[in-house]
């Protein structure tokens, strides 16, 4: 509560002083202050969480690590600024984060009354529904009188909702703040449901006393296209977070690797060559060196390989490719050809 | 007349004094005029909605509790006052509830028995110095997660049942001719109200007593009991029944209300029961000698001559505690409960991302609330201040 006060405060005071001065670009800022601070969950197993070491993992975290390797070259100096759903885009509103990687919906509220602009979407979710295997529930159609535990600030309160009002059914909210809570008050059996982005439930499922005792119901009942926010009006540090992701999805499409970068340094596809920057535009339009997303690719991999490392069948939440495999492969996961 | 130097305005103190103050004043004006319209202009050029337009769109969620009608189909004013009026009941009963643990355990500390002292003591030392949070998550989180599912409820003569998701009771359904009653209580009330001044007044001149608190009963629940039969008031109770995976129907207490009250309630009680006692200490212990080698009988000894005294010691420190209550009933937010902070600070102010409007409507609420909790306790003050003859 405080660390919003504050912020609230923060985007006040910048408001009332930054009458008339242009706004510095947030790249200088960057590069000026030598780490990029990235706006991230308040732990999110798969996508955002510290390790027992206290290193931040995880496949939106990744992203911070690539935006850095583009911008600094060094995908190690980051901040990252833990944020629950409330908090989020007034930090990023008042400038205390550059960007926002938090498994953020991408709706037209969001993208055109926040001042913010979505930069692509780096994972495809749903909404699904947690339940306890004791219920004997096999459709989210049986839930009528359900009492359910959600995260407040979220697409998913008011999908739910929308899907209970549809179905003619009643439903209960009990609303927290943090993804801990929720799953806190849902272990103790307060709520019946725990509803949110699938890809979280699978995280959440790993926290409570008995993971093997909840199921996650087959219905999915919204589009939650998540991605990278940042700040409205700086379009040079939009095409920078923008393209980041977009040359860690070609690399993936292109076969370029972690491990066999430096090798493909030598390839004769100019596919390759221009997305290691040896030909081609480079970094001249986004205002970078031109092996920026050399560095993507040699310091945090391609977006296959953050997606198994952190999500995928190599990780405890053995979450299918889907949705976000590449468009060649029955996915629906493209990037603009960059050249 | 010629030789008098011509006299301008600003050699006269008053008018100088005069043409600061209208400086000040304008300069502060258009000080805030600044800022105003910087921030709106800034918010415009950053694409950052501004204005009360919101307000009156649909909210799209649902709300656990809700004392006027509520469902996802009103608008963001109505989270407002959803979110207002679940703040002041929750307010309203621990305010309520810590007034009276307050009073108890501030007596029980000065006890002569040395185990309700003690007792007294520990209970406040333990209590006012663990944080408000701990103790909201101990009674949220600890002790109500040990209530049973819902199937398997405690229930009290299968009318009123307990369990984790809540304690559910019957609710009453009036019938058409059911206003009569309610206009009889009122009418109750007023009377005795009446009765009591009459009483005093008769008792200050003729020292003669009248059973004020019998016949005020009497009033209060007679007369609704009579008018009922007579007008054949019906009255049905609507009863909580399990159905599916939780109770329908009757009234719900959500178990967020409870850890919320009782939190705020025994925390704010601690600080209270110090009060109490700072001020009956601080009557002088000759007051208590003089008034029992009057004959009086210790009840009406703390009745008569100690409390009043005591009540202007006590009152504006209560005053305090009771604005801490309000302001502390904030932390709802943290287990759940759906207060002003919580649905509107919170929820609305993030599917609408209008920061500023909502944090300052939050911001003028609490400081109304504040403020008219403060109005009526300096009243309340003023009242039982020593009138000196």
């Amino acid at each position: 509560m405080r660390k919003i006060t504050w912020s609230i405060v923060a985007v006040v005071v910048a408001l009332f002083i930054s009458a008339g001065i242009a706004q510095a670009s947030t790249k200088d800022e960057v590069q000026k202050r030598g780490y990029l601070q990235c706006g991230v969950s308040t732990g999110l197993p798969g996508f955002s969480n510290p390790d027992e070491k206290g290193h931040w993992t995880g496949l939106d975290v990744d992203v911070c690590k690539a935006i850095a390797a583009a911008t600094l070259g060094d995908a190690t100096k980051i901040k990252y600024v833990p944020l629950n759903a409330k908090e989020r885009f007034t930090a990023l509103q008042s400038g205390e984060i550059d960007a926002l990687v938090r498994g953020t919906t991408w709706t037209l509220t969001r993208d055109s009354s926040l001042g913010l602009n979505f930069t692509g979407v780096n994972y495809y979710d749903g909404q699904g529904f947690l339940v306890s295997k004791k219920m004997g529930v096999k459709s989210a159609l049986e839930l009528d009188g359900a009492a359910v535990c959600i995260q407040g600030g979220t697409t998913t309160e008011l999908n739910l909702a929308d899907y209970f009002k549809e179905n003619k059914m009643e439903y209960k909210p009990v609303v927290f703040d943090t993804h801990d809570a929720t799953a806190k008050a849902f272990d103790n059996g307060r709520c019946d449901v725990l509803t949110s982005d699938q890809s979280q439930l699978y995280g959440l499922r790993t926290h409570l006393t008995k993971p093997e005792d909840a199921v996650v119901l087959p219905e999915v009942i919204s589009k939650e296209p998540l991605g990278p926010v940042v700040r409205q009006g700086d379009d040079a540090w939009f095409n920078i977070v923008k393209w980041t992701l977009n040359a860690m999805i070609e690399a993936e499409e292109m076969g370029v690797t972690q491990a066999n970068v430096d090798e493909m340094k030598n390839s004769n596809n100019p596919g390759v060559r221009r997305l290691l920057g040896l030909d081609g535009i480079g970094g001249k339009g986004l205002g970078l060196n031109d092996d920026w997303a050399y560095q993507i690719i040699k310091q945090v991999g391609n977006y296959g390989e953050a997606f198994e490392r952190n999500v995928g069948m190599s990780s405890p939440l053995k979450i299918e490719r889907g949705l976000n495999a590449l468009w060649s492969k029955g996915g629906i996961m493209y990037a603009p050809p960059l050249r | 007349m010629s030789n008098i130097k011509k006299q301008f305005w600003w050699n006269n103190s008053q008018h100088r004094a005069l043409f600061f103050q209208v400086l000040l004043v304008a300069m502060l004006v258009g000080f805030f005029w600044f800022i105003g319209s910087n921030t709106l202009t800034n918010l415009n050029n950053r694409g950052i909605s501004t204005g009360f337009g919101f307000l009156s769109q649909v909210s799209g969620f649902g709300i656990i509790q809700h004392l006027v009608p509520f469902d996802e189909t009103y608008t963001f004013g109505r989270t407002f006052l959803v979110g207002l009026l679940n703040t002041l009941i929750v307010s309203a009963v621990g305010v309520v509830f810590a007034t009276i643990i307050g009073v108890v355990v501030g007596i029980a500390r000065l006890s002569n028995n040395w185990l309700i002292a003690k007792l007294a003591t520990v209970y406040i030392e333990i209590f006012r110095n663990i944080p408000l949070l701990l103790q909201m998550f101990f009674w949220y989180f600890a002790v109500l997660r040990t209530l049973p599912a819902p199937k398997q409820s405690w229930s009290a003569g299968d009318v009123v049942f307990l369990n984790i998701r809540g304690l559910y009771l019957p609710e009453p359904v009036f019938g058409p001719h059911f206003n009569y009653v309610f206009w009889c209580i009122g009418l109750a009330i007023v009377a005795t109200l009446f009765i009591s001044r009459w009483a005093k007044r008769r008792q200050d001149l003729t020292g003669k007593q009248f059973k004020t608190k019998t016949v005020g009963m009497g009033l209060i629940i007679g007369l609704p009991a009579i008018v009922f039969f007579l007008v054949d008031a019906s009255l049905s109770w609507n009863m909580p029944a399990l159905k599916g995976f939780n109770f329908q129907g009757g009234i719900t207490v959500i178990p967020e209300f409870t850890a919320l009250a009782t939190a705020l309630s025994i925390y704010t009680g601690a600080f209270i029961a110090e009060v109490v006692r700072s001020g009956i200490l601080s009557v002088n212990s000759g007051q208590t000698e003089a008034a029992s080698s009057l004959g009086l009988h210790k009840s009406r000894v703390l009745k008569l001559v100690v409390i009043p005294q005591a009540m202007r010691v006590i009152i504006p420190q209560l005053t305090s505690q009771y604005l801490n209550l309000v302001k502390n009933s904030s932390l709802a937010t943290a287990i759940g409960y759906p207060d002003l902070v919580a649905v509107f600070a919170g929820t609305t102010l993030n599917q609408t991302g209008q920061a500023i409007e909502v944090i300052a409507m939050t911001m003028g609420v609490y400081l109304f609330i504040s403020l008219l909790i403060s109005g009526f306790m300096n009243w309340y003050n003023k009242k039982m201040l020593l009138v000196e003859r």
